[in-house]
């Protein structure tokens, strides 16, 4: 009899999670919880302020600080060529400043320590002279051609551009414009956003002398790309580095990046042989790693009466900062932002872009996102939203005659996407439906009788998730595949690694379900490790919602090897052959016969005692996978809210999510992320500040300025599925983890917009803090996020 | 009786330290410790109980929450020698190796946690309410919460396992 592959933990099952054991009990190993023998403490001293020359850095008064070990600065790192580090876009970023800082936090010199305490009572004893620079805070004033050159380290930077880029099809999109009986414009800021997991950055270098070997204890969601890169950074052979990821608090693409205090506390650990600990504190995470987004977004449709979407045109102009350290594929240089209006039938689009360096901490981490897809498609959103309005037509009537109906897959983007599958207009309706749409507007009518403003918001979006395939995605060159190696012990009991790195997402547990899915293993038979280098198959890490779509496919492929040599092995225990041999749900039997048979675990103990003649033993594989295509989920996220007008202050009445993101391993997983991700929707969109003042300084640089929603403001979320099968992925899986970061912004921002509309208010940029929507109600005009600039 | 010196965290020769004895889950434990020491820092390093997190570092994250006197309070702005004479009790204390607290339960019960960083200050937060309020309301649960940042699961899970552990204990009580 075939197992009943719920009660195995297989797919679809809503298994309790494998890690929470350990979590629940306090027993999870993080960064800061690994303490090694002969330990010592580094701190980081950082820029106070965003742009300056280094006069002098005095750093005699740190040295002698009792229990002090050694003082670094950019000369000791210059002295072995480290004093500047690529960056993941082929741009060069300082480890430790040694001509100019270039933004407010940065790194600038480091003390290691017997004790965390004594190395920041030593750090806070160097003496830094600095020679001030005015400092450029927004990509426009970056674009004045007597504003200071910030790269002027680079040979042949003379202004402050980092990029030009262009997609599309100027002369169709120009024609289409020609033809529009209506155009309809938008202009926005999303603003710098940071993803700050509750746990921040660091590492824990362990560079042994006698055997050559460095291992680096880190919190990065790809541990091979850093291994990689720490060959090439610090021309050490890959074989004797070990980057070890234990578990995260938490990442949202903020781990990505190559952060200078790795590499110091691998230097450090080098030069003092002692393992050398960096753990950086909140404010350091906030204002000197990876921030998101940042992108003054321009653009317009044209349109004809009817509500068809004829062209599009869009212009970004993105702030990132004073190193071009976008975590992203090559080839793309604003990310995937051209995957905007994806799930749109518009014939024709162009994009252009541009890239400023800035006065402040690098920018473009994915926070939460494939590479820009938040920007695009909360620009798509609004742009959408506005153009209803400008049409006079309904929202939900112009998404429906626009959306790419479900016969027209595969459907190719204007921008040479290919999307492959999904029901848009399904999902919008029962989005519709459980919002009660059809009384909305009398609803609303109703309230303003009552003095009360309220507004109802619908963000409808498809996104790429999964890169690679590797002909078109790579980082630094590395193609984005991934990987999975599983080993069926004798008693059919296995272990599987992966080259993703979970921080959160519940690899542990779902993993194992694929496994139990594909070879009836029970999930609780199958442990799963990721994170070692030493360990793990090669793997581009977890972020951009890659895992399932990715290393998930590859977890399924190395299972089906594995069922492959069962097969024969089987055939060999039942004596027929192998195309006689029949699969159910854990074991084969003799066509024909369904009695006769041998388990999945028959065949175990069989690879390891009684193998056919010129068959190798064992039953261990791996498999590296490489996706034909990027994933499609598509989402339907419908916001209602309430203004009071007397203070600004909206409240979200109702939120309905309805989420197609193909076969679901693990609903409760799924739902799982789909919270969170709303949840950090909601965040941007409501709270989470963190801005610049006219001198560079951050503003928000801690948790009491930079407000994250607890649970007394979180609204609650209405979930909803459903289920169309990816077509090229093993398992019919798409990607999830970022969807409702993505596509929620905008639901909340059109709701706002929705209640005001009767002011003529086009836009009011994120946060919708109360001041800003008070402001606009007030004035009736747009209020802006852009930072300030100062005057003269 | 009373307890004897039992450990001493690392501080530097010639820096003045202060001996505190301090009930961690149950058990009287005594240290000598620099007077800056944090709590947070004692709990994490001198006494090697790392389920207790550092987060913010400046009392809005709730990482670091442990029950102080049965309150919840944020270790990582309270000094050590503070707690001198109290009781302390972290995530470590809440359950035994074979038998988890009710709330240690709810979490898995209803995936209440992804990354595990708040979990251990947010039980402890959900302990300190239940212990006053039995049966408390959603509001109620997400108001005792509110001091408790969670970055992953969007609180609603962590509400409806706190409700689920409620439930339970009141089940054992009766």
């Amino acid at each position: 009899m075939a197992l009943d592959e719920l009660k195995i933990g297989g797919m679809g099952a809503s298994r309790r999670r494998v890690e929470d054991n350990r979590f629940i009990r306090g027993k999870g190993q993080y960064v800061d919880d690994i303490v090694l023998p002969g330990m010592l403490h580094m701190e980081i001293l950082r820029s106070p302020v965003a742009h300056a020359r280094i006069k002098s850095i005095d750093t005699s008064a740190a040295w002698e600080v009792p229990g002090v070990r050694l003082v670094m600065t950019g000369d000791t790192m210059a002295a072995r060529n480290l004093a500047w580090m690529p960056t993941l876009s082929y741009d060069t970023q300082a480890v430790l400043a040694t001509d100019k800082v270039r933004f407010q936090g940065q790194e600038v010199a480091a003390v290691i320590a017997d004790d965390p305490y004594i190395a920041k009572d030593a750090a806070s004893k160097i003496i830094v002279e600095y020679e001030q620079l005015p400092a450029i805070v927004n990509p426009m004033q970056a674009q004045d051609p007597n504003s200071p050159l910030i790269r002027d380290d680079k040979e042949n930077q003379t202004n402050n551009k980092v990029f030009d880029w262009e997609i599309g099809d100027k002369s169709a999109t120009d024609r289409a414009f020609a033809d529009a009986d209506v155009v309809s414009k938008i202009q926005l800021h999303y603003p710098r956003s940071h993803p700050s997991p509750m746990e921040t950055c660091g590492s824990i270098a362990d560079f042994d002398r006698a055997t050559g070997k460095l291992t680096v204890y880190m919190t990065s969601q790809a541990p091979h790309i850093v291994r990689a890169a720490v060959a090439m950074v610090a021309e050490l052979p890959e074989h004797m580095i070990r980057i070890v990821s234990p578990d995260l608090g938490g990442g949202f693409g903020n781990k990505v990046p190559i952060y200078p205090g790795y590499v110091i506390s691998i230097l450090a650990s080098i030069l003092t042989e002692h393992p050398v600990k960096w753990v950086e504190d909140k404010s350091s995470n906030l204002i000197s790693t990876g921030f998101g987004r940042d992108v003054y977004l321009q653009g317009e449709l044209a349109l004809r009466k009817d509500g068809k979407i004829l062209g599009m045109r869009m212009h970004t102009v993105s702030d990132h900062g004073a190193f071009f350290a976008d975590a992203q594929p090559t080839k793309f240089k604003i990310g995937l932002m051209h995957s905007t209006f994806a799930c749109y039938d518009v014939p024709a689009a162009h994009l252009t872009s541009e890239g400023w360096y800035t006065n402040k901490a690098p920018g473009g981490v994915a926070y939460r996102c494939s590479f820009r897809v938040t920007e695009a498609m909360f620009f798509q959103e609004r742009m959408i939203h506005a153009a209803a309005d400008d049409l006079g037509m309904d929202q939900a009537e112009f998404r429906r005659v626009n959306l790419v109906k479900d016969d027209m897959f595969p459907y190719r983007t204007a921008f040479g996407f290919l999307t492959d599958s999904g029901q848009y207009q399904k999902c919008l309706d029962l989005g519709l439906e459980a919002i009660g749409y059809s009384t909305f507007a009398q609803e609303q009518e109703e309230a303003r009788k009552r003095g009360k403003l309220l507004g109802l918001g619908i963000s409808t979006m498809t996104e790429p998730l999964g890169a690679g395939n590797s002909r078109e995605y790579d980082i630094i060159g590395i193609k984005m595949f991934d990987s999975a190696e599983l080993r069926v012990h004798m008693t059919g009991k296995a272990i599987l690694r992966t080259g993703a790195k979970t921080q959160g997402q519940g690899h542990e547990t779902t993993w194992a379900q694929i496994v139990a899915h594909e070879l009836g293993i029970p999930a609780d038979d199958i442990v799963v490790e990721e994170g070692d280098t030493d360990t793990a198959p090669f793997g581009m890490g977890t972020y951009a919602s890659r895992s399932t779509p990715v290393a998930g496919a590859a977890v399924a492929m190395v299972a089906r090897k594995i069922r492959a040599k069962a097969r024969k092995i089987a055939a060999h225990l039942l004596e027929v052959s192998e195309e006689d041999i029949e699969w159910e749900l854990g074991r084969f039997y003799v066509r024909g016969n369904q009695e006769r048979g041998v388990t999945i675990q028959d065949c175990a103990l069989a690879a390891y005692s009684n193998v056919p003649d010129g068959m190798e033993p064992g039953l261990e594989n791996n498999a590296y996978y490489d996706p034909p295509n990027l994933t499609w989920p598509f989402a339907a996220y419908i916001c209602k809210v309430e203004i009071d007008p007397e203070t600004g202050v909206w409240d979200v009445l109702q939120f309905v999510a309805v989420d197609d993101c193909g076969v679901r391993i693990n609903p409760l997983i799924v739902e799982g992320q789909i919270m969170g991700g709303l949840t950090e929707a909601y965040a941007m969109a409501s709270m989470q500040y963190i801005t610049f003042d006219e001198e560079g300084n951050c503003i928000g640089s801690n948790y009491m300025d930079y407000l994250l929603p607890t649970a007394w403001e979180t609204p609650g979320f209405e979930l909803y599925e459903v289920v169309t099968p990816c077509p090229h992925h093993p398992i019919g899986a798409k990607g999830i983890g970022e969807c409702a970061t993505v596509g929620g912004p905008a639901a909340f921002v059109n709701a706002v917009m929705n209640a005001l509309k009767h002011t003529g208010v086009r836009n009011v940029d994120m946060p919708l803090m109360p001041n800003r929507v008070y402001e606009a109600l007030q004035t009736g005009k747009d209020v802006s996020g852009m930072p300030p600039v100062k005057a003269g | 009786m009373t307890s004897l010196y039992e450990e001493v965290t690392q501080v530097p020769d010639g820096v003045p330290t202060r001996r505190v004895t301090i009930t961690v889950n149950g058990q009287k434990r005594t240290v000598d410790v620099e007077p800056r020491l944090l709590l947070a820092h004692l709990i994490r390093q001198g006494l090697k109980l790392t389920g207790t997190h550092t987060g913010c570092d400046t009392t809005n994250c709730g990482a670091c929450t442990v029950l102080f006197d049965g309150r919840p309070i944020k270790s990582c702005t309270m000094l050590a020698v503070q707690a001198d004479g109290h009781k302390v009790e972290t995530v470590e204390g809440m359950g035994t190796a074979s038998e988890l607290h009710p709330i240690q339960e709810g979490f898995k019960e209803e995936h209440g946690l992804q990354c595990g960083f708040c979990t251990p200050g947010m039980m402890l937060a959900a302990k300190a309410l239940l212990e006053k309020n039995p049966n408390p309301t959603e509001d109620e649960v997400r108001w005792a919460l509110s001091g408790n940042l969670c970055r992953c699961t969007g609180y609603q899970n962590i509400v409806k396992a706190v409700l689920w552990a409620a439930d339970k204990m009141r089940d054992q009580q009766a």
